[in-house]
């Protein structure tokens, strides 16, 4: 599914956190949205999974085309994936896994062997298997995160969002996450959009980068793209490159 | 995530859809007006009445209430039974607390149960227990009667069930501050060479003065409106024994409505200012607790 | 923690010990030893005659009553008071403690007044009135009320009585508790994080499927806490129940006023018993209080 905002402008009490963002991502495209913080970019994540909502008449979210800008976010079922999980701590793994699909509405819901089905396929894929009656708080880090990600993909989302992914981890742990991420991308080919601070991150797993400052992109394009042409100022400072010349 | 706390709940546009942590409009108003029926009926209708009724007669018949000798020396009695009681426990609650917090020895969790004893205990077996140790029938009943000596029924007894009932307060409020709040600082002040006392008054204190002055107010709103363990212990004795709340009571009992809310009318104002200060004190023990969670 | 670095641990402790036991453990042990002097025999008719059976069923039925009451008003009253913005919160979030600043006399005494026939609020359950009209004699539920044994008590000549009966014990010990459970529970809906509901409302939950399967299990024990806390306090309260409940044996006669009326009459020992059984009520309350708020430390430790 394609993801596209339009003039996605948001203000928070005085200072502006968006302001007129457009942005078109494509089917299986891996995007990952780059900047310090404080500058909109978990903003515009939580825009488009309908965590918040835009200020201005205009702004709008499409998905695959269709307008889905007054939908909450129970309507839109965007896999969301939190820099510091929001496990729900008195579940196990099993049933914090199983949520999505317990609560869809009858006649949509799963008969209760296919949820056992499906949430042991999806703990196999984020090698959790055998971890299904632990608590959040009896696991890693690592462990909670991959859960997190379980979780969201159970209700087999269009879409997957994922702010900081990898934020709280430590530096091995986000390494090898970020490898899994990639391939399992590659394998399964859904539209993910993911936030980050750390330009590594984004130049190493996205297909695009989009640089947010002060609520305006900056720029969009590949890693290779931006690293051999930096929009501007903010772009070449922020990624430590030599500043743009005005003739290139 | 910080954006989200500022936007919530209120948002700028009206037909914006509804944000996840936010409870549909109707469910709010349904919630804050059940909260406004139940808080109005319980809190707020109660206060009224006894306004309503303490003033029933004007001004001069309020008054004239408290020129009533009976009435005055209630007043005397609720007074004099605080001034020796909250000093009392405020000393217990500090010691308890210093002891408690600064160093760890066996039974340490089992005397902080016993701190909070009162808190469980019927205020009627707190009175109980010193009829049956002091009463005509109790363990010393019959030494202090050949040697004239009153406890049960007399201002001694009132002091000791006041004691018992409000004794937990001021060690509670300090308890968590000073746990929280560590030690590390009175351990620095020791290796400069101060001693004990400077210790506890220049460094202890100053952290811990809201905790404990907020212990205090409420060690002294129980100790002036205590009523049942009070009641078991003093005997009513109309100008001898009577506590403001026994004083109501008995007031209430013989049919003079308008005396007893007049007398419940001081109370509820005690009470008020309580509230007041203790929502202050609150506060600001809240800071210092603040400021210890950040210096550590 | 370095044992005794800091000086002051011996005289702390010691005034410590021994006010606590001039204070609390020699009368405790007096009530122990005033239990036994009757005899177990005594003792145990003492504690199982009629009207004192009927005393704790008043006592401990009604306050678990206004304690359950107490978990669904206070729950409900610390979420307003959390998660909304009105005006007038910051007033209503004070008036909480009320209760513990009010003298009970006082809030017994007022209570009575709002509740009794033809005043404040009892006005509104006369026969005449729409709250009371359903209860009035000449209504079909009313007239098959009057033949209801049960019902009779709160049946008066002009209306539905709420003072002097059972319900009248009900509402004291809901105003007394209410704020154990509203203060237990406020802090930890406060440190709620929102993520969670996000997350919930994200894997398409409702608002109510979120409440219910997500918020409210995380808030359980410490609204099982609250309710304790209310229960133990209503159990043993009063001040505030004397005044409201008219003290009629069998009907409304709490166990601390049957405490009382030994006293008077001189039954030290009676009193003792009763006195005996109260204390290990609380003691009961208190293991179960802190056996709950053990489950409540352990919850709050998961991420």
């Amino acid at each position: 599914m394609s993801i596209e905002v339009r003039a996605i402008t948001k203000k928070f009490s005085r200072y502006p956190a968006l302001d007129s963002v457009s942005l078109k991502v494509e089917t299986g495209e891996l995007v990952a949205l780059l900047g310090p913080s404080g500058s909109g970019k978990t903003t515009l994540l939580r825009i488009i999974a309908g965590l918040e909502f835009p200020d201005d008449a205009n702004s709008r979210v499409l998905f695959d085309g269709t307008d889905v800008t007054q939908l909450s976010a129970y309507r839109r079922h965007a896999g969301f994936v939190f820099q510091h999980y929001a496990l729900f701590g008195h579940m196990n793994v099993f049933d914090n896994v199983a949520f999505g699909l317990r609560v869809k509405k009858r006649g949509h819901r799963p008969a209760a062997a296919d949820i056992d089905r499906r949430v042991r396929e999806l703990l196999e894929a984020v090698q959790l298997a055998g971890y299904e009656k632990r608590l959040p708080s009896q696991l890693s880090g690592g462990q909670r995160q991959r859960v997190a990600f379980a979780r969201a993909l159970a209700v087999e989302p269009q879409v997957l969002l994922l702010d900081e992914p990898f934020g709280a981890l430590d530096a091995k742990v986000r390494k090898e996450l970020r490898r899994w991420l990639r391939e399992f991308q590659d394998r399964i080919k859904l539209t993910t959009i993911f936030v980050t601070h750390d330009q590594d991150e984004a130049f190493e797993v996205a297909d695009r980068v989009v640089l947010i400052d002060k609520g305006i992109l900056q720029q969009v394009g590949s890693p290779a793209e931006v690293r051999a042409h930096p929009a501007n100022r903010f772009v070449a400072e922020f990624l430590d490159l030599p500043l743009p010349t005005p003739a290139s | 995530m910080a954006g989200s706390a500022s936007s919530f709940p209120v948002r700028a546009r009206v037909d914006a859809p509804a944000a996840a942590t936010s409870d549909p409009l109707f469910v709010r108003v349904l919630l804050i007006s059940i909260v406004f029926v139940v808080f109005t009926i319980f809190f707020v209708l109660p206060l009224v009445v006894v306004l309503k009724e303490a003033f029933s007669k004007g001004l001069p018949a309020f008054l004239m209430v408290f020129q009533d000798s009976a009435t005055a020396h209630a007043v005397q009695l609720t007074l004099l039974t605080a001034a020796i009681v909250v000093p009392l426990n405020t000393i217990f609650g500090l010691a308890a607390a210093w002891a408690v917090t600064r160093f760890h020895f066996p039974g340490r969790p089992f005397l902080i149960s016993l701190i909070d004893l009162p808190l469980w205990v019927s205020p009627v077996v707190g009175g109980l227990i010193y009829v049956l140790v002091f009463g005509a029938q109790g363990w010393f009943g019959p030494w202090l009667l050949e040697n004239n000596i009153r406890v049960i029924f007399a201002v001694p007894g009132i002091v000791l069930a006041t004691t018992f009932v409000t004794f937990p307060f001021v060690a509670r409020g300090l308890i968590p501050l000073m746990q929280a709040q560590g030690s590390k600082e009175e351990e620095a002040a020791l290796s400069l060479g101060a001693n004990g006392w400077q210790i506890f008054w220049r460094i202890t204190l100053p952290k811990i003065k809201w905790g404990l002055f907020y212990g205090i107010i409420l060690c002294n709103a129980r100790a002036m409106g205590e009523f049942g363990a009070v009641s078991v212990v003093s005997g009513h004795i109309r100008g001898k024994t009577n506590t403001m709340p026994l004083h109501i009571e008995i007031l209430y009992q013989e049919y003079q409505f308008s005396a007893a809310f007049a007398v419940a009318f001081v109370l509820c104002v005690l009470a008020i200012v309580t509230l007041v200060i203790k929502t202050y004190a609150e506060w600001r023990a809240e800071q210092q607790l603040a400021e210890a969670a950040r210096s550590h | 923690m370095k044992r005794h670095t800091l000086p002051g641990f011996g005289i702390t402790l010691g005034y410590t010990l021994v006010y606590l036991t001039l204070i609390v453990l020699i009368p405790l042990a007096a009530l122990f030893l005033k239990t036994q002097s009757g005899g177990w025999h005594h003792f145990w008719e003492t504690i199982t005659s009629p009207q004192v059976v009927a005393s704790y069923k008043v006592s401990f039925g009604i306050s678990f009553l206004a304690a359950a009451v107490n978990g669904v008003l206070g729950v409900l009253a610390a979420w307003v008071l959390v998660r909304y913005r009105f005006p007038g919160r910051r007033l209503l979030d004070a008036m909480v403690d009320l209760p513990f600043a009010l003298p009970t006399a006082v809030a017994g005494i007022a209570l009575t007044t709002l509740f009794a026939p033809n005043e404040w609020i009892g006005q509104f359950f006369a026969y005449t009135q729409p709250l009371g009209a359903w209860a009035s004699p000449q209504s079909p539920t009313g007239a098959w009320l009057a033949t209801q044994d049960w019902a009779r008590p709160y049946l008066g000549p002009t209306g539905i009585r709420i003072a002097y009966t059972q319900i009248g014990i009900f509402i004291a010990l809901t105003f007394i508790g209410l704020p154990f459970v509203v203060r237990t529970v406020q802090p930890v809906i406060q440190d709620l994080s929102l993520d969670v509901e996000e997350a919930a409302a994200c894997l398409g939950a409702s608002r109510w499927q979120t409440f219910t399967r997500v918020v409210l299990p995380g808030l359980l024990p410490a609204i099982f806490t609250g309710v304790t806390l209310a229960y133990g306090r209503a159990v043993g309260e009063y001040g505030s129940v004397v005044f409201i409940s008219g003290n009629l044996p069998f009907q409304t006669q709490i166990t601390p006023m049957l405490i009382i009326s030994k006293l008077e009459d001189y039954d030290y020992t009676g009193a003792a018993g009763l006195g005996f059984v109260m204390l290990l009520a609380s003691f009961a309350i208190l293991l179960v209080s802190n056996f709950l708020q053990a489950w409540n430390n352990r919850r709050n430790g998961v991420a």
